[in-house]
């Protein structure tokens, strides 16, 4: 049974927008936010007028090297003279912020709110990877002197060595999004690519290889979501957010199973609950799992239940999550294929669904007919899970 | 197809250099971070060349590194309790680049280590555990997974060396056979 009965207002998502994701681009964050909320506004035959409130999300500040990059965003994102709140959880950002926008219109607080994800990664120079230095522990991690691929890579190694998946099962992953963004107006990354290529990229901290990360990236993208009355109002299709769910893990990642994203779970259980979802292996009808490493899209798959623990890479051989397949996962491209401006890249997900299950996405919409979907999102020192379930 | 417009121009570093009023800041911060009560001494006992956790008096989890509270029972931990150090690896990889991305002469290896302790509620999932740098196994043990599930043991600084601090364990390496710790 569904429990979001008991919300003062049901929500939809009535509009997208993006900017491209790039690793460079010429605008500032304020212009990206700017750009991306027009987009989002007018494809939702909205203008600023008929928001109520809004919703920022973006990443460490010290990736766009601008403190209190909420306020610095918040007028490029149509947050002037309005009720506006900036969301943070690291990688978790970008499904956080539809999260957010969900409960301050399911509240009765506000009938229409834009949401918007924005991330500037190209500012910090020679490479965006000095500033991740400060997420560390001072006192017990960075002595250590660690780069942040660490940690994905020794969660890499040990999913693989408990589900016995090889890098060639996992580098599908990559083949896959790549292949899928070729379809993709913004996407920065993609590329036909075979499992080959990733096995022969530079190895950066092994199994972590080039071509499985996502790429450093530049790019805005956002949403327009509406109470009931409104979206019947100003469309015939809207998407509803149907459940919605956000929990953290703790900070000490090496005191648990790096195997199996325990946070993800609990954020998935109370997403589906809310949406009534009890089988979502058997309900969803494609998803969009969150890939900033190729492996961490079917960690991600087992952790949404979509299959069973370790099932993921062989599903993944037989296609099941192919455009084609019986749960297409990341259709768009993720963040492998489309790029990870981090903010921006969850937002990109929810986004795309919204296409998806309103039929408009065009040569990457999947074969199957779609009813439900869902997205996650994860970030923080592996420890954020954030999840939307949309259906119509 | 959606979207039908992205906004949006690229530029290559080279542009970026040759645009108008592009700034360059490198920002100056300093801080002096405390350990506080629960890793000072924690600090104190690698000087010592000793492994401290604590334990939770509720749920009876050995925590290491230590923390004043238990964070599943949120409650106050009571006893220190001393761990031997030994361990098996719980995963690892090797590192080829260094903090900011630049490549490394000599590459790293890196593992999380599951610690012994004694008096720990098992439990598959969370355990008393450290993060450090792995030697006397090869790169070739890490993609083989040889040296998943391998028991390794602290190997200390010389005592005039130590400060106090994480890197008073150089690294973790294997025991050696039938070796007791």
């Amino acid at each position: 049974m569904k429990s979001n009965i008991f919300v003062k207002d049901k929500v939809a998502i009535v509009g997208a927008g993006l900017t491209l994701f790039r690793r460079r681009l010429l605008e500032t964050p304020r212009e990206l936010a700017w750009e991306a909320s027009r987009e989002a506004l007018s494809s939702a035959g909205l203008t600023l007028k008929d928001i109520d409130c809004i919703v920022v999300g973006s990443a460490p500040d010290a990736f766009d090297g601008i403190h209190m990059k909420g306020e610095y965003l918040a007028d490029g994102s149509g947050g002037f003279n309005k009720p506006v709140v900036r969301v943070f959880v690291g990688g978790g950002t970008g499904v956080m912020v539809p999260v957010v926008a969900w409960w301050h219109v399911a509240s009765g607080l506000c009938k229409t709110v834009l949401a918007v994800g924005e991330e500037k990664m190209s500012h910090a120079y020679p490479h965006p990877q000095g500033v991740f230095a400060y997420i560390w522990d001072p006192i017990l991690e960075r002595p250590l002197g660690p780069n942040l691929i660490w940690i994905f890579a020794l969660e890499m190694r040990r999913y693989m060595h408990v589900c016995n998946a090889s890098k060639e099962d996992i580098a599908l992953v990559s083949v896959k999004n790549k292949r899928n963004a070729l379809d993709h107006p913004a996407a920065q990354a993609a590329a036909k690519i075979t499992v080959d290529d990733v096995l022969k990229s530079e190895v950066l901290v092994w199994p972590v290889q080039l071509l499985d990360i996502s790429p450093v990236s530049d790019g805005a993208a956002a949403l327009v979501l509406a109470s009931e009355s409104v979206a019947r109002r100003v469309t015939d299709t809207p998407v509803w957010v149907e459940g919605i769910g956000f929990t953290l893990d703790n900070t000490h990642w090496y005191n648990r199973d790096l195997a199996y994203p325990r946070y993800l779970e609990y954020a998935a259980r109370m997403a589906y609950k809310m949406a009534g979802i009890e089988r979502p292996w058997k309900e969803i009808d494609v998803a969009e799992p969150y890939d900033p490493f190729d492996y961490k899209e079917l960690h991600h798959i087992e952790g949404l239940m979509l299959a069973r623990r370790c099932e993921a890479p062989k599903l993944l051989k037989e296609g099941y999550f192919d455009r084609s397949g019986e749960l297409p996962t990341s259709p768009g491209g993720g963040l492998l294929g489309v790029g990870n401006p981090i903010a921006a890249a969850g937002v990109m997900k929810v986004a795309e669904l919204f296409w998806q299950l309103r039929y408009e996405a065009g040569a990457r919409q999947v074969k199957k007919p779609v009813h439900k979907a869902v997205a996650n999102a994860w970030g923080d020192l592996m420890q954020a899970g954030t999840v939307v379930v949309l259906s119509t | 197809m959606k979207p039908e417009r992205v906004p949006g121009r690229y530029i290559r570093e080279e542009d970026l250099r040759r645009l108008p009023g592009v700034i360059e800041y490198t920002p100056t911060a300093r801080y002096s971070y405390s350990a506080g009560q629960a890793l000072s001494e924690f600090l104190r006992g690698l000087k010592d060349g000793r492994i401290l956790g604590k334990l939770c008096p509720s749920c009876r989890r050995v925590l290491v590194p230590p923390r004043v509270y238990c964070e599943f029972c949120f409650t106050p931990t009571t006893e220190w309790v001393e761990v031997t150090g030994a361990g098996r690896v719980e995963t690892a990889v090797t590192s080829y680049i260094g903090a900011a991305r630049e490549r490394l002469e000599k590459p790293e290896i890196i593992g999380v280590i599951r610690l012994d302790a004694p008096g720990h509620a098992e439990n598959s999932f969370d355990f008393a555990g450290l993060f450090h740098k792995l030697c006397g196994v090869t790169e070739d043990d890490v993609k083989s997974g040889r040296v998943i599930g391998m028991r390794v043991k602290p190997r200390w600084k010389p005592v005039h060396e130590r400060m106090g601090s994480i890197l008073d364990i150089e690294c973790f390496e294997p025991l050696q056979p039938r070796e007791v710790v």
